[in-house]
């Protein structure tokens, strides 16, 4: 066993964790915070996408051990005071969700693309969010509701 | 049929703090170390149960200072075993003056890939299609390598030995990757062939780095990708157009030269006739976007 020190959603947690177990593992297991999807387990889909130090990454893809020191965000760390965060707003006002499984990946994905840019071309959302599998149905409603988002950080 | 187990096996975990702690590490558990990066080729691969599994992760990013992009005194571009790709992605400095480096980058996988996975760990995974390596083989960029015993420079072109493997042997860790200054009047590109425009694999990857003046080309460098045991420089295609004045014929001379250098096999995403032919066709059309204007 490993101890880590972890920051998610601004709480600190010290743990024990098997040097063989992922982020996600310690996330959706350890932490109980099963907003994260276990989708691939490959770093394809997206769906266990959350933002560490900043930068999204695949939290299959990432040991446990190697998240000690590191701040995580997760889809349970955006709402404010009860108040959700603008992508969740925007994604729920256009229906950009259909079963909801890739849909906390792609709210992170979104924020971290937009937190970096703020006014992203259509190209760039495209190219941006290549990483975030929607199984469902097609983009365009996740698309539309990225653009919503945009327009919302305009105001 | 790839049994998916999605747990990882039981490994351990070390993170030195020293390059000299590594180093002794990779020593000590020899072949039953694994270099662990970005880990975005290793967990998947462990995931699969497609290597066996090593006693011991040896995790690099316990040392400070890996990360680096330099170009300090303007000799040569120097990127630390950290570097991600989505820092040669964004970095200025590449963009300015290696924008090959940033347009392969930006083409391979996703952000959050990009994010963790380095462009040492795709140049040691050595997947014949590594998308950093047929650029890095047209800038004629060097692999330094160090032991406990001490360091080697190894040309990249000598680094590669046939599908995953490399020179890199067990107790050694690639620390830096060099590229020598751009000559001027220099472009590259690099044409990556696949079925969808992202997360995707190359089919063929094509790198051309040429330096041309007046119409005359003072020097190229053709790298190919996915179309050999290991990527490959295509130098009889080289030469062909080395010193000459650029034509169409000439051209086209080349690119027939390349694809008959590779070495193509057939698999689940391309056969070998179609490579082969996609290897003159990207050839031809990288060496006339480097000299369009």
């Amino acid at each position: 066993m490993k101890q880590i020190t972890v920051t998610v959603n601004g709480t600190v947690y010290e743990l024990q964790v098997k040097s063989w177990a992922t982020l996600l593992d310690m996330i959706r297991d350890d932490l109980g915070l099963t907003g994260t999807k276990e989708g691939c387990g490959l770093g394809e889909c997206g769906a266990c996408t959350v933002i560490m130090d900043g930068k999204t990454v695949n939290a299959c893809l990432v040991l446990a051990p190697e998240a000690d020191g590191k701040e995580i965000i997760t889809i349970e760390g955006l709402s404010r005071g009860g108040q959700f965060h603008p992508v969740q707003e925007a994604f729920m006002e256009q229906g950009g969700i259909q079963c909801g499984f890739c849909t906390p990946g792609m709210i992170l994905s979104t924020k971290a693309l937009l937190d970096e840019n703020p006014n992203p071309t259509d190209e760039e959302i495209r190219r941006d969010m290549a990483g975030n599998f929607c199984r469902c149905t097609g983009y365009t409603k996740i698309f539309e509701s990225i653009k919503a988002a945009v327009r919302k950080g305009d105001t | 049929m790839v049994t998916l187990y999605r747990r990882l096996p039981r490994v351990e975990y070390v993170q030195p703090k020293t390059i000299e702690e590594l180093l002794a590490l990779r020593a000590q558990y020899a072949g039953k170390g694994a270099l662990l990066a970005g880990g975005t080729d290793l967990m998947p691969k462990l995931k699969r149960r497609e290597i066996e599994a090593p006693g011991c992760l040896i995790d690099l990013k316990g040392i400070p200072d890996l990360a680096y992009i330099s170009n300090a005194e303007g000799d040569g571009l120097r990127i630390g075993a950290l570097a991600t790709l989505r820092a040669i992605e964004t970095s200025a400095l590449i963009q300015a003056t290696y924008g090959i480096l940033s347009q392969t980058a930006s083409s391979m996988a996703s952000v959050q890939i990009r994010n963790r996975g380095t462009v040492a760990g795709n140049l040691c995974n050595a997947v014949p299609s590594a998308d950093t390596a047929p650029p890095l083989l047209a800038l004629d960029a060097t692999a330094k390598l160090m032991s406990q015993k001490g360091e080697r420079i190894v040309p990249l072109d000598d680094f590669f030995i046939g599908p995953n493997k490399t020179v890199l042997s067990d107790d050694e860790l690639l620390v830096e990757i060099q590229v020598p200054r751009v000559l001027p009047h220099s472009r590259g590109v690099y044409l990556k062939l696949t079925q969808r425009s992202s997360m995707e694999l190359a089919v063929v990857g094509v790198a051309v780095m040429v330096s041309a003046r007046n119409g005359v080309c003072e020097n190229i460098k053709i790298a190919l990708g996915a179309v050999a045991p290991t990527p490959m420089r295509a130098k009889r295609a080289e030469a062909v157009l080395r010193g000459q004045h650029f034509s169409e014929e000439l051209i086209e001379h080349t690119a027939r030269t390349a694809a008959e250098e590779s070495r193509p096999i057939d698999d689940h995403r391309a056969t070998q006739e179609y490579r082969r032919d996609m290897v003159e066709v990207l050839v031809k059309r990288a060496v006339i976007e480097t000299i369009s204007p």
